[in-house]
């Protein structure tokens, strides 16, 4: 489902990611620094490494050898923030959108209803999001995520910047989104215990290269 | 008490004319400018930054030579535009937008350029891997989170355009109907005996003018900055 293999040299920082994983939810676990974002941003296509490859079912989004760098907007890889990364400018609706109105009809496989429905935020869509808390940014993010309907959703440490009764109140979201869309999740976390909640398949990252994967 | 002649009522409109021209010239051409200063490293980047720049700390006749010197009848530009496209620029009031422009622009790409800095770069990575294109999100997410700098910038830029004086009157000369705006029919009035009544007239109007642009640039602003919230 999921084969990574790559390497980029970003000054002083060196990362070498190399992992597969055929589960619906992989985790991905180390500690601050160790290069987690990193490999997200490789996989979205925010960042560029110089050679390997990132092949995720089936699809090569990049391949050193054969040439192949799919531009970011072009990967279907949805992405979620630790810090929701909303625009201010538009309204829920909007927000919950704009990935969904970019794709071609016949690719929108997860309706607008659907997420409201899953993630709870029928109430919110009217609302500007400056006025969400810190919990509803996030289900909004997860939802705009959710509505491009990615061939992977990546989520970046999606629950470290809320407490810990909010992150109680989002888990069982990420469970829902697991079990009724069998979306294919990669879920980056310095908190083992979430990736557990969700998935039994870890990868360990330390100091930009994968020290175990189970 | 504000009773205007003919003649002033025109300078008043063709003030109006061609610092709206120049304003809506020069926005488009600005944003590129700053969001290319903003977001790029080139070689050759301090030369176009202080070139941009230079009309703000050259004394004004200085651009105005130059301009005349390139877009007169027998400047480079000039007489290419005219054997081209049978379009002068010379002593007339497209000249004055020309200079006008110049002299704006600096004001405009200064304030683009930091509302461009100002934005989250974050929200345009969130907006690529949702599948927007590079084009899109520029129109999507830069240019709207950029708009209320892009605003206070062709504000500031048009309020320039209506205080052109030295630029002005050394391109395109102090022609009534043509090229004397509300500050070159100042100059004009203040030259003659007993134009110190249409000069006088003439300032507040000035004056007035520019609170009004202030003041609407700052009800647009913070209208802009309710919508974006912050």
């Amino acid at each position: 489902m999921l084969d990574i293999d790559v390497k980029l040299n970003h000054g002083s920082f060196q990362l070498h990611a190399q992992f597969q994983s055929s589960h619906l939810v992989t985790g991905l676990f180390g500690p601050s620094g160790a290069g987690k974002s990193s490999v997200l941003n490789l996989i979205a296509g925010l960042l560029t490494p110089q050679q390997g490859h990132i092949i995720v079912d089936g699809t090569p989004l990049f391949d050193s050898r054969q040439d192949i760098n799919l531009p970011a907007h072009r990967r279907r890889i949805g992405l979620v923030f630790q810090d929701a990364r909303l625009f201010p400018h538009l309204s829920v609706r909007h927000n919950l959108l704009y990935g969904y109105h970019l794709l071609k009809p016949d690719q929108r496989q997860i309706h607008l209803d659907t997420v409201v429905e899953l993630l709870e935020i029928g109430h919110l869509l009217g609302q500007s999001v400056q006025k969400l808390s810190g919990g509803e940014k996030q289900r909004v993010g997860l939802g705009r995520a959710l509505l491009t309907s990615p061939r992977l959703l990546l989520l970046d440490e999606p629950l470290a910047a809320l407490d810990e009764r909010l992150k109680q109140q989002i888990l069982p979201f990420l469970l829902k989104t697991r079990d009724e869309l069998r979306l294919p999740m990669l879920y980056v976390s310095h908190a083992l215990a979430e990736i557990h909640y969700l998935t039994d398949s870890v990868a360990f990252l330390d100091k930009g290269q994968i020290v175990s994967a189970q | 008490m504000l009773e205007l002649s003919e003649q002033e009522i025109a300078a008043l409109l063709l003030s109006l004319k061609i610092a709206g021209w120049s304003t809506l010239l020069s926005c488009p051409l600005a944003i590129i400018i700053g969001w290319w200063l903003a977001r790029y490293e080139f070689f050759g980047k301090a030369l176009v930054d202080g070139l941009v720049h230079l009309p703000l700390v050259l004394p004004p006749i200085v651009p105005g030579y130059l301009l005349l010197l390139c877009f007169g009848h027998n400047g480079f530009i000039g007489k290419w535009l005219y054997q081209s496209f049978g379009v002068s620029l010379a002593f007339n009031w497209k000249g004055a937008v020309l200079a006008s422009m110049v002299m704006a622009l600096p004001l405009i790409v200064r304030s683009v350029r930091l509302s461009i800095t100002a934005i989250d770069r974050g929200l345009e990575n969130a907006a690529r891997t949702l599948g927007a294109s590079p084009v899109r999100v520029f129109f999507t997410i830069t240019l709207p989170l950029a708009a209320p700098g892009i605003l206070v910038g062709a504000v500031l830029g048009f309020s320039r355009s209506l205080g052109e004086f030295g630029a002005t009157i050394t391109f395109v000369g102090n022609i009534e109907g043509e090229t004397r705006t509300l500050p070159l029919a100042i100059y004009t009035a203040t030259q003659v005996p007993g134009g110190d009544g249409p000069a006088a007239r003439l300032v507040i109007l000035s004056v007035l003018l520019a609170l009004l642009a202030l003041i609407i640039s700052d009800l647009l602003n913070r209208k802009l900055y309710r919508n974006a919230g912050r």
